[in-house]
Formats: C-alpha cells, sequence, structure tokens
C-alpha cells in the first residue's frame, strides 16, 4: 500500500478514510522524507517517531473497527517550537527555556487538530522568542528556505514554513504576533492563515505579546487551512482572550466564489517602501478578482510604530526577569531589542493602546464599505540570509525591523488574514495578504480558494537543491 | 520650564534606567540597546503627533 506523501491534507485524510492508505504507512512515509530532507532544511527541532507511530496505530485500528475518521484523520502535522509538546520543554526558539520542565499536557490546538484524526510529528524551528522576522536563530540554527536554501524563511514561524515548502508535512502551526505567519508563508510560497485575534485559544503556548499574539495553520492548499481552522476554533476558558463565540466553520462554504464581495486593494502606505514585485504581486491578484477599486488604512504607519512599541514594552516585560539572570543565553539581537524594550515610558504604550482603539475603529468603519482588502505580505521576496538591511524606496533599512512594515498594521487590530502565494515569474515567490473584517475568516478563505481555483496562487512542493 | 525639552540622550537614559530595572549592561550591548532606543522613540513621537480624544481608552480590556 503507498503512501501518498507528500501530499495534501484533504487527501491524505481522504485516502485513510476510504482505506487506500493506512495512517501508519503515511507517518513511516512522513517520517523517512523528514529525515532524508530536513538536514537540509533546517525546519525542525524535535521529531517524535514513537509517538507518532503509536498514534497513527491507534487510528488505524480505530478505522477497522469501523468507528468514524475526523476530517484530519492521519494527517501528520508539526507545530512551531512555542506551543507545548507533551514530553519536550517547550523552548520557544531559546536556550534559556531548554531548562524548563517537559510539557505536562499538549497545547489546546495540538489537541484539537489531534481530536480531528490528526497526527503530530515534532515541534519547529522558530526565531527566539518570537521577536523575529528572518527564521534565523543562532541557537538551533536557521531555518532554510526550501526554494532557495541560500536564502531566508522568513520568521518568526520559519520552521513552520519551510516544512509545509518542503514537503515534509502538508499542515504546519505558527505564531503570528506582527506578522509570523503572513512573513514565512509569502517567504516560502505556501498559505498561511492569521485569524481574529482571540478565534482561536492560545493555551499551553509560550507568549510574546499577550496583546497581538495569535496562532495559526499554514498550508500548500486553501481547504487544508480551513480544515484546520474549523478543527481548532473554540471557546476557551485556559486563554483569557479566547471567544466565546460559537465555532462558525468555514469549510463548508470554501467552495462558494467571490460573487457579491467588495473587493478592493490597499493603497497609500501600502503601495509605497517594498520592491516593485511586491506591488505586482498584489496587482496580479487584483486583476484576476477584478479589484479595482482602493482604499487607504487611515493612518497605517502610526499603527506600525504603535505596534512597534506596544510588541518591545510587552515582550521585555514577559522576559524581564531572565534579562537580569540570564542576558548572556539570549541571541544578542533579540536581547538588545527587548532591553531597549523595557526602557520604554509608560505613557508611550499607553498611548500606543489608546492610539490602537481609534485605529480599530477607523478601520472597522473601512469594512462598511469593502468586504476584503488585498496588501502585500512583504516588501520584497525572501532575502538571503545573513543579510542584515535592504533598500527599500532608495533608503537602508534593517531586516529584521522592517520585513513586517505590511504585517503589523493588519495584525495591530486583530483582523483575519489568509496570506496567498504568488508567482510573478520564475523568481521566488511572493505573498499577498487577503484581509477580512473582524470574525470573517470565511471572506478571507473564499476569496483564496478562488485564487486558488483560478491557478493564480499555487503552494507545489519545492525541489530541493 | 524651557518651552522644548532637551534633545533625547539614549545613553544618558539607558545608563539611568538600567539600574532601576535591575538590569547589567554589558558596555558592548550599549550602542546596539541605544539605537533601539532611538528607534522607540522616533515611534513614539510619531504615535504622540496625532491627536487623539481624551475620551479614546486603550485597547485591552479586561472581563471579570
Amino acid at each position: 500500500m503507498s503512501a501518498p506523501t507528500p501530499s495534501d491534507a484533504a487527501t491524505i485524510a481522504a485516502a485513510i478514510t476510504q482505506g487506500r492508505s493506512t495512517a501508519r504507512a503515511t507517518v513511516a512515509a512522513t517520517l523517512e522524507r523528514i529525515a532524508g530532507i530536513d538536514g537540509r532544511v533546517g525546519a525542525f527541532t524535535d521529531v517524535l517517531p514513537e509517538r507518532a507511530l503509536a498514534r497513527a496505530e491507534a487510528l488505524d485500528a480505530a478505522l477497522a473497527r469501523g468507528e468514524p475518521a475526523g476530517p484530519l484523520a492521519g494527517v501528520p502535522f508539526a507545530v512551531k517550537n512555542l506551543i507545548d509538546v507533551t514530553g519536550l520543554p517547550t523552548r520557544a526558539g531559546s536556550k534559556i527555556n531548554r531548562d524548563r520542565p517537559p510539557a505536562a499536557r499538549d497545547g489546546a490546538v495540538v489537541r484539537r487538530l489531534e481530536a480531528a484524526g490528526a497526527i503530530l510529528v515534532g515541534a519547529l524551528n522558530m526565531g527566539e522568542y518570537a521577536y523575529d522576522f528572518t527564521g534565523e536563530n543562532v541557537h538551533d540554527g536557521d531555518a532554510h528556505n526550501p526554494h532557495a536554501l541560500d536564502h531566508m524563511t522568513g520568521g518568526s514561524s520559519g520552521g513552520s514554513g519551510a516544512a509545509v515548502a518542503a514537503g515534509l508535512v502538508p499542515l504546519t502551526l505558527g505564531s503570528d504576533t506582527n506578522g509570523s505567519i503572513r512573513v514565512p508563508a509569502a517567504f516560502c510560497g505556501c498559505f498561511g492563515m492569521k485569524p481574529t485575534y482571540g478565534r482561536i485559544s492560545r493555551a499551553g503556548s509560550f507568549p510574546f505579546v499577550g496583546s497581538l499574539d495569535h496562532l495559526g495553520p499554514m498550508a500548500r492548499s486553501v481547504a487544508d487551512l480551513a480544515l484546520a481552522y474549523d478543527a481548532m476554533q473554540g471557546p476557551d476558558p485556559d486563554d483569557p482572550v479566547a471567544t466565546t463565540r460559537a465555532p462558525e466553520p468555514a469549510y463548508p462554504g470554501l467552495e462558494t466564489g467571490i460573487g457579491g464581495l467588495r473587493i478592493a486593494v490597499a493603497g497609500g502606505y501600502f503601495a509605497r517602501n517594498g520592491h516593485p514585485e511586491a506591488f505586482a504581486a498584489v496587482a496580479r491578484v487584483a486583476e484576476a478578482l477584478g479589484a479595482s477599486r482602493t482604499v487607504e488604512l487611515p493612518e497605517a504607519q502610526r499603527a506600525r510604530a504603535a505596534a512597534y512599541l506596544i510588541t518591545a514594552a510587552e515582550g521585555a516585560t514577559l522576559h524581564l526577569d531572565r534579562l537580569r539572570t540570564r542576558p548572556q543565553d539570549f541571541d544578542p539581537a533579540v536581547r538588545d531589542r527587548l532591553i531597549a524594550g523595557a526602557m520604554i515610558p509608560a505613557p508611550f504604550v499607553e498611548r500606543a493602546q489608546r492610539f490602537r482603539r481609534w485605529y480599530r475603529d477607523a478601520v472597522l468603519d473601512l469594512f462598511g464599505g469593502v468586504d476584503v482588502i488585498l496588501a502585500p505580505a512583504t516588501p520584497c521576496r525572501a532575502p538571503k540570509g545573513g543579510l542584515t538591511h535592504f533598500v527599500l524606496d532608495g533608503v537602508t533599512l534593517p531586516i529584521r525591523a522592517n520585513i513586517g512594515v505590511f504585517t503589523q498594521p493588519i495584525s495591530f487590530i486583530g483582523l483575519p488574514v489568509v496570506a496567498v502565494p504568488v508567482r510573478i515569474d520564475a523568481g521566488l515567490p511572493l505573498g499577498v495578504q487577503v484581509i477580512a473584517a473582524p470574525w470573517r475568516e470565511d471572506l478571507a478563505l473564499r476569496v483564496a480558494r478562488q485564487l486558488e481555483r483560478d491557478g493564480i496562487c499555487t503552494a507545489p512542493v519545492a525541489e530541493i537543491a | 520650564m524651557p518651552e522644548t525639552p532637551p534633545p533625547f540622550d539614549p545613553d544618558t537614559y539607558a545608563a539611568v534606567a538600567a539600574p532601576l530595572l535591575g538590569l547589567a549592561i554589558d558596555p558592548a550591548w550599549v550602542l546596539p540597546i541605544t539605537l533601539n532606543l532611538r528607534a522607540l522613540a522616533s515611534a513614539a513621537e510619531l504615535v504622540a503627533g496625532f491627536p487623539l480624544p481624551d475620551e479614546v481608552e486603550a485597547a485591552p480590556r479586561f472581563e471579570a
């Protein structure tokens, strides 16, 4: 019996549910592929063969007894290593956290995906404490872009993007505080979803900036995003900001199309400070969708500045004790930003939070006249690994601080986004943000699915050199 | 009180703030920290330049 790896999650689940493959064969093939390829990619920090094979055998036995299979039956997945995995210290990309006791319980999102039949095979590389847009890690080694191994994956969910693009697993989870799902999705040429703030429980994950942290899926198809998203929805008293709304499944309406949707392109701030190809990708998507209208998100540059302040201050507060006792054990680039963040006067942060309220209300007004907004995901393609500066509109800027220039004003107010991969030529992929109003993930997914169906957005498995 | 505040001096500020926070700063870290402080100060100035009504409350909510 042949295993369908690498394939997308929905195909794998169908094959296993219909008896054309087994979970054990699928997981075994997945482990073999990881062992053969990941040494060059650097996506995984932990692989869990015993756990994964045991779960696969249990699933096959349950199917043989005629028990119902979940929508993700037998689908191998992996999670950014800031999500708790029973038996592993939740390292969050750091050296310091390896001294934590092993997690006693899986994170909520792991439990929910496994309840839908998926099978965890490992934990994934990430930038230290998620304060990163590059995918580089001084402790574990860098994750490498599967489409060009000498280029960045983007971060901080770099291993999550790389594992999907390399076809190591069809589904991963990442976190997104300022763009950490959308950036690696763009650079690695896969689909990524940042749901509405509060939609998916963060319980059992190591935080970064509680005001802005989200978890979400990455995959090579929109259907896989929707299946994972639906499986992870639902209230959770263990996350103080988790919504009490009932789940609103998106998969059933995925093929509804875009008829009647008002789609516009973000202008102004989102149409400058990037390389021409970033805007060409947006134009390609807009043309395919028939979106000729432009809207302007008011004060987006200030929104990014406010997100930057809140991130630095909250992140520093979280890590202050570690900065006092073990500063030498941080990645220096992270440590120096956190120390500066600890010194921000309180009025600066409070002002940023008050501005956040104003900006939220202004953007929600905008959604009175539009359903979906398109914007670049990054200002450029994946830079070469190790680069520290790039040029945007003639100005040399530090890469780490500026890759998220287009993602930060969106996550700042928790809007749901699907990042879609776009290939405008034979070069590295680019990404476009499909942005919807709060709680309308379904619209962003429908638009992404239309683009996928029309061949505008595809996420092929990279051929590893 | 002067009409305009003196220009921000991140080196002096960091040197004074570090002991308050219980942080020991290696001399080699001073330059990157002060560069970050300058960037943060610029961001704060940009945010502060937007006239907010007094009634606008901070975004985080606590629900009992």
